[in-house]
C-alpha cells in the first residue's frame, strides 16, 4: 500500500468521523424527548404557545426530517450555523469569529509546552526508574491528575491575581487585555502575554503529568527490548542508547496515546477560559450554557469536535514519519 | 594464549526470591581460529555466560571469576575501556534477530554505527565498509537502506552476522544464531558461519541446544547443565562417544535419519532441568539420570579426565571405572 | 554399585489422595469446586493487595469518606446549611470555632456543606460508573466474543466516541436534558463507556482463544454459556479494577459539570460549592476557606479511588503481571 495508501486511509477516516459528528449533532437536537422548540424556550419568559410555533417555523422544525437534514448539511457546508439566541439575531459565525484566536493562542501554546515538558519528564523518569526524580514526578502526576484543573486555576487566580496571605497579586485577574488601555504593537502583545501567564501556566501543568506517565510507561517497555541489549553490546554510550535507540521507539505508542488525550485538553480549555475570563471559545461555551443558546452550543460542539479530529489527523500523518513500518504496511 | 578465557565464572542474579546462581564455576577457553561449542537446555546458564562476558548483566548481579580477553581482565575494565572493547574485541550474534535490531533505524546505519563509534572510519568509510560486509554475508549492498521489517528472518540473521564482523573482533560469540529460523534457512546460515569463520580465522564461541548443529561447526564441545560444564572434548568424539549420561541423552534427542542407534534409543528425558535456585544435592543431574546410583546424591562430581583432551563430570568416569555409557 | 538404582524419575512419588487439599467427600458438585477456587483466588488477591502501600492508603481514605457520607447528619448539623434557619451565621465569615470552615455568601456552614456534599459526589460517581461499566462491558464482551462485523462496527462506534471532546458533548447533552441529579448521572454514564469497552474487548479476545473455552465450545456449549460461565468470570476482575478508576473520573466529571452550572441546584455537591464560590467572587476576594475544603475533598477522594484502582490493576492485569 505504501505511503499514499496510508495517507488516503487517514483522510477518509477523518472525513468519516467528521460526518459522524455532523449527523450526531443534527439528530441530537431533534431526537431529544419533547418538542425541541419548547425546549429552547423553557425556563425563559418568552415561553408561550405562539412563540414556540414561531421558533419552530424559524428553525424550520416543522418541515419533514429528511428535508431538515439536507438543509442542515447544506448550511454547515456554507458555514452557516444559524442565528444565536443569546445575541438576539446575530449570526453565530460572527459571535464565534473573534473568539477563535484567543483560544488558539492559549490552548495551542500550552498544549505544546505541556507535551514537550511532559515527554521530557517522562523520559527522565523512565530512564532513572525508582530514583527520587521518578517517585517525585509520579507523586506529582498523581496529585495533579486528581485535582480538577479549574480548581487549580482558581487557586492560582486567588493567589497571584487577587493576592491572599503571603501571595502577591502580580497578575491581572482575568481577561485578554487591560480594558480601555487601547495599546498597539509591542505593548499590546506584552499586555496580552501578561494576561496569559496564569491560564497558560495552569493549562500546561494540568496535563503534563499524563504525558509524562504515558512516556514513562512506554520507555520502560522499550528498555526491556532485545535491541537495547544489542546497542549496549555494541559499545554505544548510555546517553546515545537512550536518545538514539530507546526514545525513537518509545515515542511511537506515546504519540498515539497523547493525541487521544487532546479531547480532554479542549475540556480543560472551557473551564480555564471561564475561570480567567479569557475571551475564547471555551469562555463562549459557558456563556452559551447560561443563556441556553443551543444554536451557539451546537456550533461550538462541532468546532471542538472538528479540532480534535484535525489534531488526530495531524498526529496520524506525523506518526508516519516516526514509524517506518507504517509506510510499508 | 587463548583469545577468550574464562576461569571459575560464577554469576548470581539478585531476585525477589533471593539470590539465584545461574552459573556455578565455569571454565572455558577459545583459541584463535578455533570454534568452541557450548550446548545445553534452556535455563542452564548459556546466555548468562554471554551477558557476563560482555558485562551486560543486570545491576546487582554478582559476577566472580576471571574473564580474560587477549589476557586483559574484562571484569576490571573501566567503563571507557569496556565500551571500546565491546564489539571490537568481542562481538555477539544474538538469537532471535527479529527483536535484536532497532525497528526504526535502517540496518545500514545500525552496522555503520559500530564502525564509527569505535573510530575505525568516518561516516563515508563506514558506509562503504557496511556495503562490503553485506556482500560478504550474501546480501546485496543496496539493502543497507532497508529497515529490519523489510527483511526475512534469514536475512536479518545475516545482517546480525555482518554487524558482528564489522569491527574485526578477535572473538565472535554466536548465541543460538539459528534457533529461531526455518530448517532450510538454518542450513544456509550455518554454512555461511562456517565459511566466514574459516576465511577470517575467527575464534568463535557457538552456543546452542542443538548438538547435531554443533558437531558440524565446532572443533571442541562443552556441555552445560544447571550452571556447570558437565562434559567437554573434541566435538565429534563427544557426540559419538559421550561419557556423561546427560550428553548421551542430549545427542539422543536429535535423531539422525538412518543412524541405527536412534531407532532403539528413547528420545527425551523425563523431568525438567532444575530451576537455577533449586539445584539438587550432590550431582545436579542425578534425579533424571538413568544410570544414577547410591553415591550420586551425595557427591557433586568435578570434571574428571575421560580420555584424550576430554573431561566429564560423572562419578562413573571418576577413577578407573570405565563403564561405557550408552543408552 | 549398580547404575540405575535410583531411577530416572525427577518428580518423586505421586502423593496419596489423602494429602490433597480437598477431602474426598467434598468433591461433589463442579459448582462447589469453582466457587472454592474463586474464593481462594479472592483471598490471594486480598493478601497481595494488603502488601501494597498505595492500595492500603487509598482504601483507608475511601473508607473515611464513605463513613462521613453515610453518617453525614451526625457529623455535621444540617440546620447550619439552611439559610432560613437561625443556625446559620453571618455571610463570608472566615473559619472560627463555631464554623470550622467559615461561612459562604448565605451564611451557610461550609463545613456542613462539605460533609453533606460527599453524599452527592459519591452517589453520582458510583451510579454513573455503574451505567458506564454496564454499557462498556456489554459492548466490549459482545465485540470481543462475536468478532466479525459486530466487532468492527462496535469498535468503530467506540473509536468515534473516544474522539469526541468529552466535556463539549456532556455540556450539550446536559443543557438539552435539564438540570437534575439523574440527568447528570445519565450524561456521565453514557459518555464514559468507551474506555471500558476497549479494555473489556481486548480481554475478551484473549480469553476467547484460551484452550478451555475452545474445549467447552467443542463440547457443544452455547454462546450464552460460554459468555456467562467462561468469558465473564475471567474478564470480571479486570472490569472491577477499571471500575474503581472510572469512579474517579466520574467524580471529576460531575465536579466539572456542576461547576459550569449544569448541576442540580438542590443537591449541593462539591462541584456546586465551587460554582457558588467562584460566582460570588471568592477567588478575587481571597476567601480561601470557601475554595479549599471542597477542592481538597475532591482531590482526596479521587486520589483514593485512583490509588486503589492502580493497586488492583497491578495485581489483576495480566499484561502488568508479566513485567
Amino acid at each position: 500500500m505504501g505511503t499514499r495508501g496510508y495517507l488516503l486511509g487517514k483522510v477518509a477516516q477523518a472525513f468519516l468521523t467528521l460526518l459522524f459528528v455532523l449527523c450526531f449533532n443534527f439528530f441530537l437536537f431533534r431526537v431529544m424527548p419533547g418538542d425541541p422548540a419548547a425546549l429552547l424556550l423553557r425556563g425563559t419568559s418568552a415561553f408561550n404557545p405562539e412563540n414556540v410555533e414561531q421558533v419552530k417555523k424559524d428553525l424550520g422544525l416543522d418541515k419533514p426530517l429528511p428535508q431538515q437534514f439536507l438543509t442542515y448539511m447544506a448550511d454547515t457546508a456554507r458555514l452557516n450555523f444559524g442565528e444565536s439566541f443569546f445575541l438576539r439575531g446575530k449570526p453565530v459565525n460572527e459571535v464565534i469569529g473573534d473568539k477563535i484566536w484567543p483560544t488558539v493562542l492559549l490552548v495551542g501554546t500550552s498544549t505544546i509546552a505541556s507535551i514537550a515538558l511532559g515527554l521530557l519528564i517522562g523520559i527522565w523518569s523512565g530512564w532513572r526508574r525508582g530514583s527520587a526524580l521518578d517517585y517525585g514526578s509520579l507523586t506529582f502526576t498523581l496529585f495533579v491528575y486528581a485535582m480538577p484543573e479549574f480548581w487549580f486555576g482558581i487557586l492560582v487566580l486567588m493567589a497571584f491575581g487577587g493576592g491572599v496571605g503571603p501571595f502577591p497579586a502580580i497578575f491581572p485577574t482575568g481577561g485578554y487585555e487591560t480594558p480601555g488601555a487601547d495599546l498597539t504593537g509591542l505593548s499590546h502583545a506584552t499586555d496580552v502575554l501578561n494576561h496569559m501567564v496564569m491560564p497558560f501556566f495552569v493549562l500546561t501543568v494540568a496535563y503534563l503529568g499524563e504525558y509524562a506517565l504515558i512516556m514513562r510507561n512506554s520507555l520502560t517497555d522499550v528498555m526491556a527490548d532485545d535491541f537495547v541489549t544489542t546497542a549496549r553490546a555494541k559499545g554505544v554510550r548510555e546517553k546515545e542508547v537512550l536518545w538514539r535507540h530507546v526514545v525513537p521507539n518509545a515515542l511511537l505508542p506515546t504519540w498515539t496515546l497523547t493525541m487521544l488525550s487532546l479531547g480532554f485538553v479542549f475540556g480543560g480549555a472551557i473551564t480555564i477560559e471561564y475561570v480567567f475570563s479569557w475571551p475564547g471559545l471555551g469562555w463562549l461555551t459557558v456563556q452559551a450554557i447560561e443563556a441556553k443558546d443551543f444554536a451557539l452550543l451546537q456550533a461550538l460542539f462541532l468546532i471542538f469536535s472538528a479540532a480534535v479530529i484535525i489534531a488526530n489527523f495531524i498526529a496520524d500523518i506525523t506518526y508516519m514519519y516516526l514509524d517506518p513500518r507504517v509506510r510499508a504496511a | 594464549m587463548s583469545v577468550l578465557s574464562v576461569r571459575d565464572l560464577t554469576v548470581t542474579y539478585h531476585t525477589q526470591a533471593g539470590p539465584v546462581p545461574a552459573v556455578r564455576g565455569v571454565d572455558l577457553a577459545v583459541d584463535k581460529g578455533e570454534v568452541l561449542g557450548l550446548a545445553g537446555e534452556s535455563g542452564c546458564g548459556k546466555s548468562t555466560i554471554v551477558n557476563a562476558v560482555l558485562r551486560l548483566v543486570p545491576p546487582k548481579t554478582k559476577v566472580t571469576g576471571e574473564i580474560l580477553l587477549n589476557g586483559e581482565d574484562v571484569t576490571a575494565m573501566k567503563a571507557g575501556r569496556l565500551r571500546a572493547v565491546r564489539w571490537s574485541g568481542m562481538s555477539v550474534i544474538f538469537q532471535g534477530a527479529m527483536h535484536a535490531l532497532n525497528p526504526v533505524q535502517r540496518i545500514g546505519n545500525q552496522i555503520a554505527e559500530t564502525i564509527t563509534i569505535h573510530g575505525q572510519a568516518d561516516e563515508k568509510g563506514a558506509q562503504v565498509r557496511t556495503g562490503a560486509l553485506l556482500e560478504q554475508v550474501g546480501l546485496p549492498p543496496r539493502r543497507l537502506r532497508d529497515y529490519p521489517h523489510e527483511l526475512s528472518g534469514g536475512q536479518k540473521q545475516r545482517v546480525m552476522i555482518a554487524m558482528a564482523l564489522a569491527c574485526n573482533p578477535d572473538v565472535v560469540i554466536a548465541d543460538e544464531p539459528t534457533t529461531a529460523l526455518d530448517v532450510m534457512v538454518q542450513a544456509q546460515v550455518l554454512q555461511l558461519l562456517k565459511d566466514l569463520q574459516r576465511e577470517l580465522g575467527l575464534a568463535m564461541l557457538f552456543i546452542t541446544h542443538d548438538l547435531s548443529v554443533l558437531v558440524e561447526v565446532c572443533d571442541r564441545l562443552a556441555i552445560m547443565y544447571a550452571g556447570k560444564i558437565v562434559e567437554e572434548g573434541p566435538s565429534v568424539q563427544v557426540f559419538r562417544n559421550p561419557r556423561h549420561p546427560y550428553t548421551s541423552a542430549l545427542s539422543g534427542a536429535f535423531p539422525q535419519i538412518g543412524d541405527r542407534r536412534f531407532r532403539m534409543a528413547p528420545s527425551g528425558l523425563p523431568g525438567d532441568p532444575p530451576f537455577p535456585g533449586n539445584v539438587p544435592e550432590g550431582c545436579s543431574f542425578h534425579p533424571r539420570c538413568p544410570l544414577a546410583f547410591d553415591e550420586c546424591p551425595t557427591i557433586d562430581p568435578e570434571l574428571y579426565p575421560a580420555g584424550v583432551e576430554r573431561r566429564a563430570a560423572c562419578l562413573l568416569v571418576r577413577g578407573g571405572d570405565r563403564v561405557e555409557v550408552t543408552s | 554399585m549398580r547404575p540405575g538404582t535410583i531411577g530416572p524419575t525427577g518428580a518423586g512419588p505421586i502423593p496419596p489422595v489423602e494429602d490433597l487439599e480437598v477431602p474426598a467427600e467434598r468433591l461433589l458438585s463442579p459448582r462447589r469446586i469453582v466457587w472454592a477456587r474463586r474464593k481462594r483466588a479472592f483471598q490471594r488477591t486480598a493478601k497481595t493487595y494488603r502488601k501494597s502501600k498505595m492500595g492500603m492508603a487509598g482504601l483507608a481514605i475511601l473508607v473515611f469518606f464513605v463513613l462521613v457520607a453515610l453518617f453525614a447528619p451526625l457529623v455535621a448539623d444540617e440546620a447550619t446549611m439552611d439559610p432560613t434557619s437561625p443556625a446559620t451565621g453571618d455571610a463570608y465569615q472566615p473559619p472560627s470555632s463555631e464554623f470550622w470552615f467559615g461561612t459562604d455568601n448565605l451564611g451557610r456552614s461550609i463545613y456542613a456543606m462539605t460533609v453533606h456534599g460527599s453524599r452527592i459526589s459519591l452517589t453520582v460517581g458510583l451510579s454513573a460508573t455503574l451505567i458506564s461499566m454496564a454499557i462498556g462491558a456489554l459492548i466490549g464482551i459482545f465485540a470481543g466474543y462475536y468478532g466479525g462485523w459486530l466487532e468492527t462496527g462496535l469498535m468503530r462506534l467506540t473509536d468515534w466516541f473516544l474522539v469526541l471532546p468529552w466535556l463539549a458533548l456532556a455540556i450539550v447533552l446536559a443543557s438539552l436534558l435539564g438540570r437534575s441529579l439523574s440527568i447528570i448521572i445519565l450524561v456521565i454514564g453514557i459518555t464514559s463507556w468507551p474506555g471500558t469497552a476497549r479494555i473489556v474487548r481486548a480481554q475478551a479476545l484473549s480469553v476467547k482463544t484460551r484452550p478451555y473455552v475452545e474445549r467447552a465450545r467443542a463440547l457443544g456449549a452455547s454462546n450464552w454459556h460460554l459468555i456467562t460461565r467462561h468469558i465473564l468470570p475471567n474478564v470480571g476482575p479486570l472490569i472491577f479494577a477499571n471500575t474503581i478508576l472510572t469512579v474517579a473520573i466520574a467524580i471529576l466529571s460531575e465536579t466539572t459539570l456542576s461547576f459550569l452550572g449544569l448541576g442540580d441546584p438542590l443537591a449541593v455537591s462539591w462541584g456546586t460549592m465551587l460554582d457558588f464560590a467562584f460566582s460570588a467572587g471568592a477567588a478575587t476576594t481571597g476567601q480561601w476557606w470557601w475554595l479549599l475544603p471542597p477542592g481538597l475533598a475532591i482531590v482526596l477522594v479521587v486520589l483514593a479511588f485512583t490509588m486503589c484502582g492502580f493497586a488492583l490493576d497491578e495485581i489483576l492485569n495480566p499484561k502488568l503481571r508479566e513485567r
